[in-house]
C-alpha cells in the first residue's frame, strides 16, 4: 500500500486520477482505519488530504459557511460563530463518537461513509447543505442529500472527492436542531436521527421548514409532507401532531439489535416533534 | 515497497522512524519506538487505551497512521511524569486506587490531562462525558472520576 500526502487540491486530484487500483481518501480516518484493520478495505493507495491547508478552513462565504473536508468535529464545536448559525449541524457532528473520535472525524467523511445512521447527515440535509466535489473534470456542487446512494455507497466517481461542505446563510428568524435516540447517553449509533430547520415569519408562524430523518431507511430521508404540515401554522399541538405523524409514516426502518422497526417508527415522530420545538425556540418563537 | 521515513517530535524530543504505509501510530510507538505505555485494547477507536495527543489534540493512536505524524508533535503517557516526579493525575490515581488491572490507565491519564489543559475546573458531568471514550472494565469508573476531580483541585491550588 502506498501513502500519498498532497499539499494542494490539484495535486490530490492528479494522484487520485492516476491510481489504477483501489484508492481511498484519508481525512479523519475513523472509518477508513477500522476498515483497513478488519480487511474490509484493502486499497493499493491512500491519499491523505490533511496536508492541504485549504481543507482545514472554516470560512465565511455568501453569508454562510464553507467547512473544509479536513476540519474535525472538535474544531467545528469550538467555532462559536459557526455553532451560533447552525447549532443543529454542530450538535449532530459533536454527537459522533468520543472526545478522541471528535479530534479526527470530519463532516465530509461522515457523509461519504454513507452509513444510514450517520448523525451529521440529516442535520446537513435539513440545513440545505451542499457538498463541493472535485475531480479531474473540475468542480461540481452537489446537494448533500444526493451524495449517499445506499448503505456504504455514495454518488462520487472513483476519481472524485469532497473538498468542502457549504452551509448556506441562515435566514432571519430561522434555526435548526438535531436529535437522535440511542439506548444510553454516549458512545452509540443512532436508532433514529432527526434534523429540523424552521424559518418563522414576522408574525411567528412557520414560513418554511425542512425535516430529514436518519437510520430509518437505507439513506437519509427528506420528508416534504411533514414540512408542509408545519408551514403556515403557529406550530400548535395539532400542527405538531400532523408533523410527527407524517415523519413516522415516512420512516421505513428495519429491525435490528438497537430497536425494532415498530419502535423506530414511533420514536421518529417523538424526536421530530421535539426537534421542531427546539428549532422554533432557537428561531425566536415563544418557549414551550 | 520501500518504507516511509518519518521525522516527528515525541514528548518534546525529536524522533524519527521507518514505517509501512498501513502501520498505525500505535504500532509505531509500541513496536518501533518501544514506547509501550500506550495500550492496544480494541484497535478500532472504541476503548481509548491508546489515547495520545497529536499537535495537542486528543486522538486514538490506533486510528492514526504512523506516516501522518511527519512534522507533528505527539505526546504519550511516557512524557507525563517529570523524571521520578509523578504528575498530579498519576499521584491521585494511586491515592484514590483509580485502577485495578491498569490496561486503561495510560489512556485515561492522557485523556484527563487533555481535559484539564482545556478546562481546569470541570464538573463531574464534564469529566464523565470527556472520558466516555475510555473504557475501564475493573473500577466501575467512580474512583477514576474522583481522582481526576481531586487532581484538578490540587492543580488549581498550585497554580
Amino acid at each position: 500500500m502506498q501513502y500519498l500526502s498532497p499539499t494542494t487540491i490539484e495535486e490530490a486530484v492528479r494522484y487520485l486520477a492516476a491510481q489504477t487500483g483501489d484508492c481511498r481518501i484519508l481525512a479523519g480516518g475513523t472509518d477508513l482505519l477500522v476498515q483497513l484493520r478488519s480487511g474490509l478495505a484493502e486499497p493499493e493507495s491512500i491519499v491523505d488530504i490533511k496536508r492541504i491547508d485549504d481543507l482545514h478552513q472554516i470560512s465565511r462565504e455568501d453569508g454562510g459557511w464553507r467547512i473544509g473536508a479536513a476540519v474535525s468535529g472538535a474544531e467545528m464545536g469550538e467555532h462559536a460563530a459557526l455553532a451560533a448559525d447552525w447549532p443543529g449541524v454542530v450538535e449532530a457532528v459533536n454527537l459522533i463518537g468520543s472526545t478522541q473520535i471528535q479530534g479526527r472525524a470530519t463532516l465530509a467523511g461522515n457523509l461519504c461513509n454513507a452509513s444510514p445512521s450517520a448523525d451529521s447527515v440529516p442535520a446537513m440535509v435539513a440545513a440545505g447543505a451542499v457538498a463541493r466535489v472535485v475531480g479531474p473534470d473540475g468542480t461540481r456542487d452537489v446537494p448533500v442529500i444526493d451524495i449517499p446512494t445506499g448503505p456504504g455507497q455514495n454518488a462520487l466517481a472513483r476519481d472524485e472527492f469532497i473538498a468542502s461542505i457549504f452551509l448556506p446563510a441562515r435566514p432571519e428568524r430561522a434555526a435548526d436542531a438535531y436529535l437522535r435516540f440511542i439506548p444510553r447517553t454516549e458512545m452509540d449509533i443512532a436508532v433514529v436521527g432527526c434534523g429540523v430547520f424552521l424559518k418563522l415569519g414576522e408574525d411567528g408562524t412557520c414560513a418554511d421548514a425542512r425535516v430529514a430523518l436518519g437510520a430509518v431507511a437505507p439513506t437519509v430521508l427528506l420528508v416534504e409532507d411533514a414540512a408542509r404540515a408545519l408551514i403556515g401554522t403557529s406550530l400548535d399541538d395539532a400542527a405538531l401532531d400532523a408533523f410527527a405523524a407524517a415523519c413516522s409514516a415516512a420512516a421505513k426502518p428495519i429491525s435490528d439489535k438497537r430497536g425494532t422497526a415498530e419502535f423506530r417508527v414511533h420514536v421518529t415522530g417523538v424526536l421530530a416533534r421535539r426537534a421542531a420545538l427546539i428549532a422554533k425556540n432557537r428561531a425566536g418563537g415563544a418557549a414551550q | 515497497m520501500s518504507k516511509i521515513h518519518v521525522t516527528t517530535t515525541i514528548n518534546g524530543d525529536p524522533a524519527e522512524f521507518l514505517c509501512e504505509a498501513g502501520d498505525s501510530l500505535l504500532d509505531v510507538l509500541r513496536d518501533r519506538l518501544s514506547l509501550t505505555g500506550s495500550k492496544e485494547g480494541c484497535g478500532t477507536g472504541d476503548c481509548g487505551a491508546c489515547s495520545v495527543t497529536v499537535d495537542g489534540r486528543l486522538v486514538c493512536s490506533c486510528l492514526v497512521l504512523g506516516a501522518e505524524v511527519e512534522g507533528r508533535s505527539v505526546e504519550t503517557i511516557e512524557g507525563m511524569a517529570d523524571g521520578e516526579t509523578l504528575h498530579p493525575l498519576q499521584r491521585m490515581f494511586i491515592k484514590h486506587a483509580a485502577l485495578q488491572c491498569g490496561i486503561c490507565t495510560p489512556g485515561i491519564l492522557v485523556a484527563a490531562r487533555s481535559l484539564l489543559e482545556r478546562n481546569p475546573d470541570p464538573t463531574e458531568e464534564e469529566v464523565r462525558y470527556w472520558l466516555a471514550g475510555n473504557l475501564c472494565r475493573c473500577t466501575g469508573y467512580d474512583k477514576i472520576i474522583r481522582a481526576v476531580l481531586a487532581a484538578a483541585a490540587e492543580m488549581r491550588e498550585a497554580s
